[in-house]
């Protein structure tokens, strides 16, 4: 649950009376909602490394995509999906 | 050398290697802080690959491991007894309490969600305004912002209904005990990139001149913490002990200065005991007097006292580098991720599932 793992902004909505920033951010196939508060100069395009919603550091596009592909590697996407499912198993990811 | 093609660039992860043989010349204990980072060195094999001289001690940096029992047992007891919403992260679902887990307890008929992001337990409060909603919100430095800020949209909303259960620790105050136990004789660190993300360097330029260690700001994937411990060794062969920022691509000397606003604007620095180690003086965050109402400690003020761990566990001496996970009499026996005896064994950063899972000692 500590890793932090890049995806780009798809796009940005203002909330709370327009006080707030949130993107739609893009890892790989999934979308996931993420908080710019952090990150203000944060925009549409960009690569940002997102942690439990909260996009906290621009990253370059390339650099995103190896650390996305290492994270993926490792089996470590699971943060973002089927969280309802989440059960730790006796063997490996990659061995199931 | 057999996980060596997985990575980024296997022929600089060679490079280091030989580097680092090349430079050492003596004896070195090293502790990465980061459970994330000992995973890393477990499974791509690296700890096999060191020089022998290079010794990883793995550190405290699991939130889900340090988290104590009466949190768990409060949050337990909440979704239980209080018929709250409780929500976490998936990590914390399987830890055991004193005498059940999260999972159990939702079997038991307990409101429990699994969440990615606590900004989402703010829009379950919202959409049920009848139900009290709870976050168990564990972690470093790096998700204290998203914590901090749940409390925050849920201030904006004027929602009466969300409170957060807070066991936040942090990296600094746990090298410095680190370095204070008699029993440990570490030579250097690794600290953790994603927390410097958020809370930079600084506060590691005391802890370097008091304890005169190398600590090395390093990344997760493979090919940083190679690099990460090539930089300590050759600080310690050449005797120096200096803060060195291997991770500097994402890490800023002064962090993310907008989360840490966000952080000190919710939080401010408190005592906490860590699970199997002790009460370490202002080693974590708690909820400021501005936004009492959000915080579950004093909400519902249950008196849950800290109970004993499982005897046969001795998750205390591993969190504390003390002895490896394979030193522990119930590795693989008693203790697997499925049944875990003791927190180290079921999260996602814990040293004992790192161990179960890649070192090779446990046929599958
Ligand atoms: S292997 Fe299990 S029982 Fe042993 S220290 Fe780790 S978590 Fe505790």
């Amino acid at each position: 649950m500590c890793l932090a793992i890049p995806g780009k902004i798809e796009s940005i909505e203002l909330q709370y009376d327009g006080r707030v920033r949130m993107a739609k951010v893009l890892f790989g196939g999934i979308v996931k909602e993420a908080s710019l508060e952090m990150l203000p100069d944060a925009d549409i395009g960009d690569y940002v490394l997102v942690h439990v919603g909260v996009a906290i550091s621009k990253v370059d596009e390339e650099e995103a995509k190896k650390t996305f592909k290492y994270i993926k590697e490792i089996g470590e996407l699971g943060d973002l999906v089927d969280t309802e499912d989440y059960l730790p198993k006796d063997v490996p990811p990659e061995k199931k | 050398m057999k996980f060596l093609s997985e990575y980024r660039d296997p022929v600089l992860a060679k490079e280091y290697l030989k580097e680092i043989e090349k430079t050492v010349t003596q004896k070195w204990s090293i502790m990465e802080v980061c459970g994330g980072q000992t995973h890393t060195l477990v499974k791509n094999g690296i700890i096999d690959m060191l020089p022998k001289e290079v010794e990883m001690i793995h550190g405290p940096g699991c939130p889900v491991c340090v988290t104590p029992l009466h949190l768990i047992d409060k949050a337990i007891y909440l979704a239980l007894e209080k018929s709250v919403i409780l929500c976490s992260f998936g990590d914390m679902l399987r830890v055991p309490g004193s005498e059940k887990s999260l999972l159990e307890a939702k079997a038991e008929g307990g409101d429990i969600r699994i969440l990615y992001s606590p900004l989402e337990a703010v829009t379950i409060a919202e959409q049920n305004p009848d139900k009290e909603v709870v976050f168990f919100a564990v972690g470093f430095e790096t998700t204290a912002p998203a914590n901090a800020l749940s409390v925050l949209h849920a201030y904006r909303k004027k929602l009466k209904n969300y409170s957060i259960l807070a066991s936040h620790v942090l990296v600094p105050p746990a090298i410095e005990n680190v370095m204070e136990d008699p029993d440990s004789n570490i030579h250097g660190f690794l600290a953790a990139g994603h927390v410097c993300t958020i809370m930079g360097n600084f506060e590691y330029y005391p802890l370097v001149e008091k304890y005169n260690v190398p600590i090395v700001v390093t990344g997760f994937e493979p090919l940083d913490v190679l690099q990460g411990i090539l930089m300590v060794v050759k600080q310690l062969e050449e005797g120096k002990a200096e803060v060195e920022n291997q991770y500097s691509r994402i890490v800023r000397e002064e962090g993310n200065e907008e989360a840490q606003k966000v952080i000190f604007e919710v939080f401010e620095v408190t005592d906490r005991l860590w699970r199997g180690m002790e009460v370490i003086p202002m080693s974590g965050y708690k909820v400021k007097e501005k936004y009492k109402e959000f915080d579950a400690a004093l909400k519902y003020d249950v008196q849950i006292e800290e109970a004993e761990e499982n005897q046969d566990c001795i998750a205390g001496e591993i969190m504390k580098g003390i002895k490896k996970p394979f030193e522990c009499p119930e590795f693989g026996k008693k203790c697997k991720p499925t049944n875990p005896l003791g927190a180290p064994m079921v999260s996602s950063e814990g040293a004992c599932a790192a161990y179960f899972h890649y070192s090779g000692l446990i046929e599958t």
